[in-house]
């Protein structure tokens, strides 16, 4: 991580660790902590971190939005942080200014596509939209006659069917039909239809990576405290090895997002080593999402099961998270198929060309 | 736990990629010449001195160690690039790979200058084998219960006792042994053991085969009665050779060498699931493409972090554990994605034959620098819970 990265990574920590704290946000009763940490974010440039400068953003770089992504999934946060950076990123390379506020991307599923019809109206629905309930804006991906469009959407102006979604934070399925987009701005050359899902692939695995960092750590923690037996659980040889396991699982996703981020912010492009790199991180991170919840869980017992415990803020996103932009069969398959085009002798170079 | 895990990005710098087209031009002209037979190293010995010579040759032997010993003074992760395309193109090392990864490093760090000047440029030349000196019949994970003895004489040690699961003894040159020179104390169980250079080619050792259920001889038993070890042979601490183990440990645990040991499985099963594999297939491949690569770059990440001088214990296990676990269950799953495959044997005879060898020494491959279990020990104390 490079100073300034660094630097950023602070920044973001102290405003979760002032206005996003797991433990009061499941305490707290209404939704009066969202206001004052949404416009701490707003106001430090956190939320439009990919929009250039000229567009009223804060022009930071690829690594460092993904930087940002992943303190947001330490933090387990329950607000539209990563949804608004790939929106404001979208926005962005199409040359469309970015508005001020929550916003939200569509599509998130593979299978799941949008056209732009020739009287400048949007046809189609998206599945499993985060936060599209909460949001006012919707920057989609739209394609007429072949050629893919960035539109920006008001949220009011379509059909939303709420859902909550394994974290609660809203999957929402939604109706684009007739809906007029305030913006319309063709994908630059050298971006393809799947620039979205890599991109949003991309910031879910580093949001996984933190979170696992962070169940870890506080697994690690309360296994040292939780006494059974007559003794600290941390010192039952099988809870270790459960831990152990779970610090590998953390490994791989953080080293897999960090090398997905690290290619987009190197070479500046989505062509196939990005694809290589984030098909890679969005499996890995995804395996280990629903391996490293698991032996969490295992670690806590029945206290991690409860509402009033913060377990499941992690837990519930890191499920949640898995299903974004891809889950790891959809992009196993795309990934296996590239694969298998270039063809045995081909894998090894491929290896290591990264 | 002080901090959270990190893997930085860690990219081969260019001069490291480089050498890699070197590598794989040499690897083709020994290929095209019969310089050796991929095959056959799976499948019947990695051993070959001959190629070992000619590695030596290059340069690629001991390359990071000092130009006065025969080095080449290049960086570890030059080296990490040697050592993925030798044990990709399934080329046979045995004959230098163990003094090249960690005999050498413990005499360039321990040994008295006459003995680095004799041995290390033998090894960088290929000429000089070593094998490791550890497990005993009573002593394997548990390192710190070798019993073989070392007892003061006149001008050096008398060594007796018998060390076991020594890979390649009878075919090593020298060997790096752990001998007891005192009891453990109350306080330290490890104390009392020492490290000692020992010349195989002579009187008071009796090596004997032990074939392994892949009916290789690679094991060995080796009995030792009253050899004499001179003194100068000491190599670091008398008593103290567990302070000289941990920091190796990461070098020896997060090479490439620790999850491509069955990567052939992984090509063949591609080669045989075909250009257009159905989505079963396809996802198979794909979520093992994913688990490969990421170990790859979490074992460049540390190799990174020794380059620059850290001392990545931690995170050097957690390659080891996680790789070894990729390595052990990958025959089962080649199998499971390749049982559609068209039976006519000729489309599968290649991937059969090393799909059944790699079955058969998965078994082997956690026990190899450190047990799962080990590992797993040792990355509960990083994790502040022992």
């Amino acid at each position: 991580m490079s100073e300034a990265d660094a630097l950023l990574v602070d920044a973001t920590t102290r405003i979760f660790q002032d206005l996003c704290d797991p433990q009061t946000v499941n305490a707290a009763t209404d939704a009066a902590w969202k206001a004052p940490l949404w416009q701490a974010l707003e106001e430090s440039g956190l939320t439009l971190a990919w929009v250039p400068e000229e567009q009223g953003g804060a022009g930071a770089s690829l690594a460092d939005g993904f930087a940002i992504a992943g303190v947001s999934g330490r933090f387990a946060v329950p607000l539209p942080l990563g949804e608004t950076l790939l929106a404001g990123w979208l926005l962005g390379v199409a040359g469309l200014d970015s508005p001020t506020g929550a916003m939200t991307v569509a599509p998130s599923r593979p299978r799941d596509r949008l056209t732009l019809t020739s009287e400048g109206t949007l046809q189609g629905r998206a599945l499993g939209i985060p936060f599209a309930g909460s949001v006012e804006t919707i920057v989609a991906l739209a394609s007429q006659d072949g050629a893919n469009h960035v539109v920006h959407i008001a949220a009011k102006d379509c059909v939303i069917q709420s859902a909550p979604g394994l974290s609660g934070d809203g999957r929402d399925a939604v109706t684009f039909d007739g809906v007029v987009p305030l913006a319309i701005a063709p994908l630059p050359d050298g971006l393809g239809e799947n620039c979205l899902s890599l991109m949003g692939a991309a910031v879910r695995a580093a949001q996984i990576g933190g979170a696992l960092q962070e169940i870890l750590t506080m697994a690690s923690e309360y296994a040292q405290e939780r006494v059974a037996f007559e003794k600290p659980i941390a010192k039952f040889q099988a809870v270790q090895h459960n831990l152990a396991r779970l610090a590998g699982e953390t490994a791989a996703a953080v080293a897999a997002a960090s090398s997905a981020a690290d290619t987009i912010h190197t070479i500046q492009g989505l062509g196939d080593a990005a694809f290589f790199e984030v098909a890679a991180a969005k499996i890995r991170a995804g395996e280990a999402a629903g391996e490293g919840a698991a032996i969490a869980h295992q670690v806590y017992g029945a206290i991690g099961f409860t509402e009033e415990h913060i377990l499941h803020r992690f837990t519930q996103r890191l499920w949640a998270w898995r299903d974004d932009f891809g889950n790891e069969s959809e992009w196993a398959v795309q990934l296996g198929e590239f694969v298998a085009d270039g063809g045995a002798d081909e894998l090894w170079p491929l290896l290591a060309s990264r | 736990m002080s901090q959270a895990i990190q893997f930085d990005p860690i990219r081969l710098p260019p001069e490291a990629e480089e050498l890699r087209i070197e590598v794989r031009a040499f690897l083709a002209e020994e290929l095209a010449n019969g310089g050796f037979d991929p095959r056959s190293t799976i499948l019947t010995s990695a051993f070959d001195k001959e190629f070992s010579k000619r590695v030596g040759a290059k340069g690629w032997i001991g390359m990071t160690w000092p130009k006065k010993y025969g080095g080449q003074e290049r960086s570890f992760l030059e080296r990490y690039v040697v050592t993925e395309e030798f044990r990709v193109a399934n080329a046979p090392t045995a004959a230098h790979f163990t003094a090249d990864r960690q005999s050498g490093p413990v005499l360039l760090k321990y040994a008295p200058e006459h003995i680095k000047q004799e041995v290390l440029p033998a090894i960088t030349r290929g000429e000089c084998t070593f094998c490791i000196g550890m497990s005993e019949p009573n002593s394997g994970s548990d390192l710190f219960a070798a019993s073989t003895r070392a007892t003061p004489t006149e001008g050096g040690y008398l060594i007796n006792g018998t060390k076991l699961w020594t890979s390649n003894a009878h075919q090593s040159d020298f060997m790096i042994g752990l001998f007891r020179t005192s009891p453990p104390t109350k306080e330290n169980r490890r104390h009392g053991l020492t490290q000692f250079l020992v010349r195989l080619k002579q009187p008071g050792i009796t090596i004997n085969p032990v074939r392994n259920m892949a009916h290789k001889h690679e094991f060995n038993e080796v009995v030792f009665e009253d050899l004499f070890i001179p003194e100068d042979h000491i190599l670091g601490e008398v008593d103290g050779a567990w302070k000289q183990a941990t920091s190796e440990l990461a070098y020896e645990r997060s090479g490439p060498e620790r999850f491509l040991e069955t990567y052939y499985v992984l090509t063949e099963l591609v080669r045989v699931l075909g250009d257009k594999p159905d989505p079963r297939a396809a996802e198979g491949i794909g979520r093992l493409v994913a688990q490969v690569h990421t170990l790859r770059r979490m074992s460049v990440s540390v190799n990174g972090m020794l380059q620059a001088g850290k001392e990545p214990v931690l995170e050097g296990s957690i390659v080891k554990d996680v790789g070894t676990i990729w390595e052990q269950t990958l025959p089962d799953k080649a199998r499971s994605l390749s049982a559609f495959v068209d039976a006519e044997p000729s489309n599968r005879a290649t991937f059969d034959e090393v799909l059944q060898y790699a079955t058969t020494i998965a078994p082997k491959l956690t026990i190899q620098g450190g047990t799962t279990e080990v590992l797993r020990g040792i990355i509960a104390r990083g994790l502040g819970l022992r």
